[in-house]
């Protein structure tokens, strides 16, 4: 699927981007040079412990960067247009139209002293300048669609289950028919079969409406289920991207290998999970080189100097000096 | 349908609210009645004050056969005293010879109400509005005066703000009179009359809106600081709305919650008067009475005002559980 159309214009092209947190004097360096491309209609997984800068990256792309965060380098092309991500006013026509966000624990997401068609209802009214009327009978067309009566429309988000609030949140961030959905960990809250009502919800949405998805998790196993392609992040960087099937067959780059190998399966008698040792990377002092090479068990002494390269490797990408990157022309050769 | 139920629920909680206030109103109208009763010194006594060394034991007893003071104090005067004042019979004063205790109440009510309403209202639209705004803009300048500011009113004495008033105001510059609700020299034509009423408000509205408005600005701003923090304001921004539509559509009405409450309780000393205030002021409303029975020993007329101050105390929880529940959907 990823490569299907290969010729066309990506929906969202990511250039190098790097975001600080803090002051000028001593920045936290939150990504690194994070560059990937999004078809339309794609979904992607980021995947990456706390402090890999997943969040920030797809926070960056919906325009959602905090106040104390600077871009420093970098651009981000939606549609072939550059987007202002470090303009707060000039990203608000962008947002919800273009790009909206399933949140994480829809509880504090949904404010609480609003039923929740009218909070469907709001950006229909705000930006697609529909009539009260309209927007409220679009709310409820939504909620339809995600599955919740129309008649618990008058609810408040305290009186939903989780897992409705979460089907509230999707059918929200579908109201101006956007292109791009960012899911934040949409189902960490939520119980395990409740957890796979929502992602089977998320796909059939997407292949319904043709939406991009950027999914933000720690699990796995979500992104087996839900994504086209995986990309690991690592310490404010990309380490490997690659499609699902080609991530769990063939993991390159060490630190996925340990992250697939952590995954505990019952099902082959492997019920402990396997932590990967070490501690994750200071972001303010990070280690030179390959960040993660203080952990890998296969370091040779160019990862300790030198950052490896994000290059092209099969079908994927992969930053590790044990797979140096082949040639751009053979690339094309071989595709 | 779920409408129905959560009416059927307001109901309810109506109900409860309302049956809570009314036992608590019997607990402090009794719990009034006994302070009064433990207080050394016998009534009788005291109506024969000044004339003691001619009374006879006789006379003594005469006239607490005459008030009923001779019968048990539990059940009798207790009942007798719980349903007069149910009748608005609140007994006569000892200052005020001859004088019924809810008479003297209602003449100075007036004074009390404009004094602590008009504070109150000034303090409601210029304290609240400038604590939710200097939560919104954490660490703006505005934010920076207001709050260092609001915490030197909320924590200076209001007495103590009276009398600079006074000396800045009144004794100094002469701009606005500091003593009573009428200069003696005034006109009795009604417009003169007015203004001249409003020109000795002035200082005495002054010094209480003050205190008040430090108090909003404190307990707004912390509760609008603490709202901007939530996941729900990012869904807002999110959402692609202006900085103006996320606080007039998702802030304010979750910050106003904690401030509703402190505004309904504050309301019930609207009748209870500022005791100190008035006092400085020698302003002609119900702290002022206090004060004066205070000096004379004045029971019954401290013990109406005391219930009049627990019925409106309980009146303003009763009014600010309901306001909680139209404002907050989680507690209906």
């Amino acid at each position: 699927m990823t490569n299907s159309f290969p010729d066309k214009e990506p929906l969202l092209r990511v250039d190098g981007l790097s975001v600080d947190y803090g002051l000028k004097g001593d920045p936290l360096r939150a990504i690194d040079g994070v560059s990937f491309e999004l078809r339309t209609g794609e979904a992607v997984a980021l995947v990456g412990e706390s402090g890999s800068g997943k969040t920030t990256t797809a926070m960056a792309i919906a325009g959602l960067l905090s106040p104390n965060a600077r871009v420093s380098g970098g651009q981000v092309h939606y549609r072939g247009q550059r987007l202002p991500i470090d303009d707060d006013a000039a990203m608000r026509p962008h947002r919800w139209s273009e790009t909206s966000v399933v949140f994480q624990g829809a509880m504090n997401a949904l404010n609480p002293v609003h039923r929740i068609t009218k909070q469907i209802a709001e950006p229909c009214i705000l930006k697609l300048g529909m009539t009260r009327g309209e927007a409220t009978a679009r709310a409820i067309e939504l909620l339809e669609l995600v599955g919740i009566p129309a008649d618990r429309g008058v609810a408040y988000p305290h009186e939903l289950s989780g897992g409705m609030r979460q089907r509230v949140m999707i059918a929200m961030a579908l109201a101006c028919r956007p292109s791009i959905i960012v899911g934040d960990e949409p189902t960490t809250a939520l119980d395990v079969i409740t957890q796979a009502q929502i992602l089977k919800l998320l796909r059939d949405l997407r292949s319904q409406l043709n939406l991009a998805l950027i999914l933000i998790t720690h699990d796995l196993s979500v992104v087996a289920e839900s994504c086209d392609r995986v990309m690991i992040m690592y310490s404010g960087r990309v380490v490997e991207d690659g499609t699902v099937a080609e991530i769990f067959a063939e993991p390159k780059h060490p630190y996925t290998k340990l992250l697939i190998a952590s995954i505990p399966n019952p099902a082959n008698g492997k019920k402990m999970i396997r932590p990967i040792p070490g501690d994750p990377p200071n972001l303010v002092n990070r280690p030179s080189g390959c960040a993660f090479h203080p952990r890998c068990p296969s370091t040779m002494s160019v990862c300790t100097t030198e950052v490896p390269r994000l290059g092209r490797f099969g079908h994927g990408r992969v930053a590790c000096h044990l797979h140096p990157p082949l040639q751009e022309n053979m690339v094309t050769v071989h595709a | 349908m779920a409408g129905q139920a959560s009416r059927n629920f307001m109901s309810r909680r109506l109900g409860l609210a309302l049956i809570r206030a009314i036992v608590t109103l019997l607990i402090v109208a009794t719990l009034n009645f006994i302070l009064f009763r433990v207080i050394p010194g016998d009534p009788a006594n005291m109506l024969l004050a000044g004339a003691r060394s001619s009374v006879t034991a006789e006379q003594i007893e005469a006239q607490r056969q005459n008030w009923g003071l001779d019968r048990p104090l539990f059940p009798d005067q207790v009942v007798d005293y719980l349903w007069a004042s149910l009748h608005g019979d609140l007994g006569y004063s000892f200052k005020f010879r001859g004088r019924q205790v809810a008479d003297l109440i209602f003449e100075r009510l007036p004074a009390t109400i404009a004094l602590v309403g008009l504070a109150q209202i000034i303090a409601i639209l210029g304290g609240v509005m400038l604590g939710l705004y200097a939560g919104w803009r954490r660490g703006g300048a505005i934010d920076n005066i207001a709050t260092v500011s609001s915490l030197a009113l909320y924590s200076t004495p209001a007495f103590w703000l009276a009398m600079l008033l006074i000396v800045t105001f009144s004794t100094v510059s002469g701009w606005l009179p500091g003593y009573g609700a009428y200069s003696p020299s005034a006109s009795i034509a009604s417009v003169d009359r007015l203004l001249d009423y409003l020109k000795h408000l002035a200082l005495p509205v002054a010094a209480v809106a003050l205190g008040l408005i430090g108090q909003y600005v404190v307990v707004a701003r912390a509760a609008m600081s603490e709202v901007v923090t939530e996941d729900y304001m990012v869904t807002a921004r999110a959402k692609g709305l202006t900085h103006r539509q996320m606080l007039m559509h998702h802030a304010c009405r979750n910050a106003m919650l904690p401030v509703v409450t402190l505004i309904t309780l504050n309301l019930g000393y609207v009748v209870a008067g500022a005791i100190t205030v008035e006092a400085v002021f020698a302003w002609p409303g119900i702290g002022g009475l206090t004060v004066e029975a205070l000096n004379a020993r004045d029971y019954p007329v401290l013990q109406g005002i005391f219930l009049l101050l627990g019925a409106s105390i309980v009146a303003a929880n009763l009014l600010a559980d309901l306001a909680y529940g139209i404002l907050d959907p989680r507690v209906r």
